[in-house]
This record gives C-alpha cells, structure tokens and sequence, in this order.
C-alpha cells in the first residue's frame, strides 16, 4: 500500500501535462511502516536528460540522484521511490520500466491520454525482479 | 576516513545504513572493502568477471569515476563516494539500452540515406528502429509496405496473412515470385525480407484474423497498416485499433482507384484523428463493392498505393511532416488525378462518439451480411470422409489444382488443374457425381470452387478440407509433406 494525498497526487498529474507528450519523472520521499505501508510527503521534480526523444523514455541523472539521496537525508525520510509518465499509454510498467527497475523503490506511473484523462498506478519489484502492484490510497488532509 | 554514500535500494544489504566509513585507497579498495563487509552487496555492484556494473555509476565528490581513472580513481581522506544506480524506463518497449534504439556498425552505413536527411536524422533512425508495425495482409498493398518498411529498418514487422501464394498474385504483389507459389504468404514474405534487411525481427501469424484473436495480436504493436482487401476484416481492424488506442494507417484498391488515410491518430497536442466508421459508419450492401479477386486490379495500383502507405507509416512512427490523419486521399490513376478530403469525427460514431454502441469486438462477417452468402454455397469434405468414399468405392472425381512441381512431390491420384487454369478447363469437370477439389491447405481449392459455382453453375463441388496435407495426416501418413 501507498498513501498519496490530494496534493501530491496533484502535482504528479501536473507535471505529466506539463511535460506532455514527453515524459516526467522525479523521486517519491516518505516514511514506510513497520508493516511495509508507505505515505509519500514530498516529491522531487526532475528533468527527463534522455537524450533524443523523450517520449517513450526517461532518465535521471546521476547528479540529480545524489541530490535526492541527500534531501532524503536531509529531511529524515526514506527515498520511496522514481515516478514517471507514460503519454498516451496505460499506467502498466513496460519491459524497458523492469529490466532497469531497483528493488525496494516503489515506482510510481501517471498514464496521461489526454489532459482529462489520467491515471496513477504503483508497482514494486518482487524477489523473481517481477513488477506486482502496489495500492495506491487515497488521502485528502483534513 | 572516506565516506561512501549507500543508494536506498541496496541498504538493505548494509543493516539500513546510508553512510559507511571506509579507509582512503582507490575505488577498487573501496568496492573490495564494501563487499568483503557486506558479502551481498556483491553481485549488485559487479558482473561476473569482477567489473563495476555498467548499471551502477560511482561518483568521487561530484566526478563521475568514469572521467576519472576508472576504478584506480583515488579515494582520498574525507573524500564522499557516491554509488548511484542508473534510473530509467518509459512506456516505449524494447531495449533497455537507455540510450534509446543502438545501430551497429553495418546498420548506420545501411541507413545512411536516412540519417543524413535534414530533420530526419539519427532521432527518427532510432524510432523506426524501436517501432513496432503490424501489417495486415501481405499481398498487392502488404508487398510494397513491408518491402519498404523491412527496407527502412522498422525493427519489428509483424505479417498477418492465412493464404498461400497463388500465380495470379504475381500480377502485382511484388514481394512473392514463381518459387513462393503453393507457399504460405507468410512464410514466402519472411525469406524475402530477411534477404533483404537482416537486422529487423519479423513475427508471423499464418491465421484468419478475426474477432477471438484480434486484440491479443495488435496488442503488442505501436502501429497498424491494414491493406486487406475486405469489408469485415477492414471493419475488425478499425475497431480493435480504436478499442486498443493504436494508429491505423489505411489503404485500399480498387481496379483503377486508391485510397489512403490514417485513422485513430493521436497528434502531438494530444487530439485524437477520426477513424474508418467516421467515414463510413456501417458497410456497403454484400455485393456492391466487388473485391479485387472479382473486380480486378491494375497491378502497378497497389505499388502505388502500398508505398504511399508506407510513407505514412514512417511519418507516424518518426513524427516528420504532417501525417494523412483527418484527410481521405483518393487517387485516379486513369486521368491521374489526386484528391484529397477532410474528414471529421463523428458524434454518433457508434465505437467513440458520444454513446458508442459497440465496446468490443463484434462478428465482422455477420456484421457485412457476408456469412449467409458464402457458407450457404461452399460444401467441404473431410479427409477421412473422402477415404470412407474411396473404401465404399462412391463414385467421385478428384481434382487437385495445386502447381505442376507441388504435384510432382506428391499426389493422392487427382486430375491436376492449377487455379489460375480452372476456368479455362471446367469442361474436363464432371456435372452428374461428386467433384472433390483439393490443393495444399484448402485455400486456393475453395477459391476454385466459388470460381466454378459463379462462372459455370456447378452444384455439385466438395473442398477437401485442409487439402492434402490433412489427407496425408489421416490417410496416407507415409507420402511426402511438404
């Protein structure tokens, strides 16, 4: 499980449409509980740097992957895990998502058919390196 | 001391710690000293032969070592070490390789002709490289299309086709020539196409595509040309690609007559183009719109046409220029004339306008009213019902209309009449018994069935279902197969 609020949630589809048709990314920090459930409290937004087309790729510089280890530090959270966009495909991690996934991230994906229509879905590396789902609930402060 | 920085994925090989301490030396007594502490930290850090991982970047301070001195990199006294997992994905399939679609050597100077071209390039190279196109139907429109998509280096082509190549195909689809004849055009259309660009994968469906198999065969493709030459299976098409969100890329023949489009087309803004049931919501009355087998084709046409197909298959792919999405192109090829319409989508398109009434694939063939007529003429016969004949010793004819050299490698006795000959001999086929017509598969026979039922009336005409090779199954295991 991965409980993402409102205001998150907002600002990963915000960036997917911003990004549109390129693809997004960035990194999820957060807390995990002793039973594995994990609360997403701040995301970091960074540039797509695959070179040529970006849109059925992204990459995440190892620069901006240090700075996230160390904001993780920084603030006492866990780096949760890697969101990114799929532009007009499914929320459904592809091949190419899984045999460069790492374990332990939880690896967050925003399907952007059109600008009303998104979705959000979370997938998590098992033992056998297989992608399984990880539910997404729904938080809204109050 | 120096300081190594552990990446959250693999500090749960390091009792969850993020900072260890570890004695100045080189990045190679660093990483021995790491994995001689924490033994599982190991094989994620380095490969079989003992080298860092091409996945795993180690950074001295902010340097990457790779700029440095590799693993001899010094580690001084209070220097920070970084081990920084590679991350990145996407919704494109295929390679891992981050760097997108990788050309060896012999491809770049195949391709060069691409790549040299201002605003197609490199970039485009590698989408064509990356896509993966399924083209329907491999005969008069399929050949030029899948010459020239394999040509271009599409680095997947999926073939749908169930027919066997039969002489009269020579007329115009190029890709096949006298040795494919008796062959599945398939398997014809692989050889062709290896010999011509061996760095693409070809996947081949020697099937009927029809309502069950549809979605799970377009499924896996990012773009679809349909060039069949029939209303239900262009219909089946159209749906599945919309159902699927996929682009198809249309064309069609007609004696002197093409057509061009590109349906389902989702542009760079996000809008999605109209699609085959914008254009014509239901089909034509059975009949009207005779097929090319019945109307003809002028065999030149679908060159044409199959390579403006082609051309708009590689626009989608690469994104260069403006694609056909929204237009209908017509060309006369008799006042060669060219027009070009717009088409719109619209609200009552019963697959995605407002109140779509068709969510999954439907019976195409009940749909075109096609079925009735074409059951209701052919009769089939078994191979092991036309061995009880033999034994009963039922009075019937046998024709095998298969080639001269396919009746050389085997016969089980037939008058050989070869299809593109019927017409010309129906004068040698019995009127007052039982005719059973076989050919290799049951495809070409049942051809010359209808062809002899429509020209010359007979009723009396049996197809051997699944031709001789079902016979030599059944039957006569020992005869040769081919």
């Amino acid at each position: 499980m991965i409980i993402i609020d409102q205001r998150t949630r907002q600002l990963l589809i915000e960036d997917a449409l911003n990004t549109f048709p390129d693809e997004c990314c960035g990194f999820l920090f957060g807390r995990e509980d002793r039973d594995g459930t994990r609360q997403i409290i701040d995301i970091l937004i960074v540039d797509n740097a695959k070179a040529g087309d970006k849109t059925r790729r992204f990459e995440i510089s190892p620069q901006d992957y240090m700075t996230a280890e160390t904001h993780a530090l920084e603030h006492d959270w866990l780096l949760l895990g890697i969101y990114h966009s799929h532009p007009k495909h499914p929320p459904i991690p592809s091949e190419t998502d899984r045999l460069s996934a790492q374990p332990f991230f939880s690896y967050l994906i925003i399907s952007v058919m059109d600008k009303d229509t998104t979705e959000l879905r979370s997938w998590l590396l098992d033992e056998e390196r297989q992608f399984e789902e990880e539910k997404i609930i729904d938080y809204q402060y109050t | 001391m120096a300081t190594v920085i552990i990446p959250t994925p693999l500090r749960k090989f390091t009792n969850n710690t993020a900072r260890l301490q570890v004695k100045p030396g080189t990045i190679q007594d660093t990483v021995q000293e790491l994995t001689l502490n924490f033994p599982d930290l190991k094989k994620h850090l380095l490969d079989e032969n003992g080298k860092i991982r091409a996945y795993v970047n180690i950074f001295v301070g902010n340097d990457d070592i790779r700029d440095l001195q590799q693993e001899h990199t010094a580690v001084q006294e209070g220097a920070v070490v970084s081990i920084v997992p590679a991350i990145a994905g996407g919704s494109g399939n295929g390679s891992a390789n981050a760097g997108g679609a990788v050309f060896t050597k012999e491809e770049l100077a195949r391709y060069n002709r691409h790549i040299i071209i201002p605003g197609f390039g490199m970039e485009a190279q590698q989408k064509l490289k990356a896509a993966k196109v399924l083209v329907i139907g491999s005969g008069g429109l399929g050949s030029p299309v899948l010459l020239y998509l394999a040509a271009a280096g599409v680095g997947t082509i999926g073939i749908v086709d169930f027919d066997v190549v039969d002489d009269s195909n020579l007329q115009r689809q190029v890709l096949f020539g006298v040795e494919s004849v008796g062959k599945p055009k398939v398997e014809a259309a692989k050889k062709r196409l290896e010999a011509l660009n061996p760095y693409i994968q070809l996947r081949l469906y020697n099937t009927h595509l029809n309502s069950q198999n549809a979605l799970d065969i377009l499924r896996d493709y990012d773009v679809i040309a349909d060039g069949t030459d029939n209303f239900p299976t262009r219909y089946l098409v159209n749906d599945a690609a919309v159902l699927l969100g996929k682009p198809n890329v249309y064309a069609s023949i007609f004696q002197f007559e093409g057509q061009v489009s590109v349906f389902n087309y989702r542009n760079a803004q996000g809008q999605l183009g109209p699609n085959y049931r914008d254009l014509y919501p239901t089909p034509p009355p059975p009949g009207l719109v005779p097929s090319c087998a019945e109307g003809g084709v002028l065999g030149v046409l679908p060159g044409i046409i199959g390579s403006l197909q082609a051309l708009e298959v590689i626009k989608v792919i690469t994104g260069v220029g403006e694609s056909l999405s929204g237009r209908f192109y017509i060309f006369d090829a008799l006042n060669f004339e060219s027009r070009t319409f717009t088409i719109k989508a619209r609200e009552d398109n019963p697959i995605n306008g407002k109140n779509p009434t068709i969510t999954a694939l439907i019976d195409y063939e009940q749909f075109c009213d096609m079925r009735a007529v074409e059951e209701k003429r052919m009769k089939e016969i078994t191979a092991k019902e036309l061995y009880d004949w033999q034994v009963k010793g039922e009075p019937y004819q046998l024709i095998d209309v298969r080639e001269p050299h396919e009746y050389d490698i085997v016969n089980i006795g037939g008058t050989l009449i070869p299809l593109g000959t019927v017409a010309s001999h129906a004068d040698e086929i019995d009127r007052d018994k039982k005719v059973v017509i076989h050919c290799k598969m049951g495809g070409r026979s049942a051809k010359a069935i209808q062809e002899l039922e429509e020209k010359f009336g007979f009723t009396n005409l049996y197809n051997l279902k699944g031709g001789i090779l079902a016979y030599i199954d059944n039957v006569q295991p020992t005869l040769t197969k081919y």
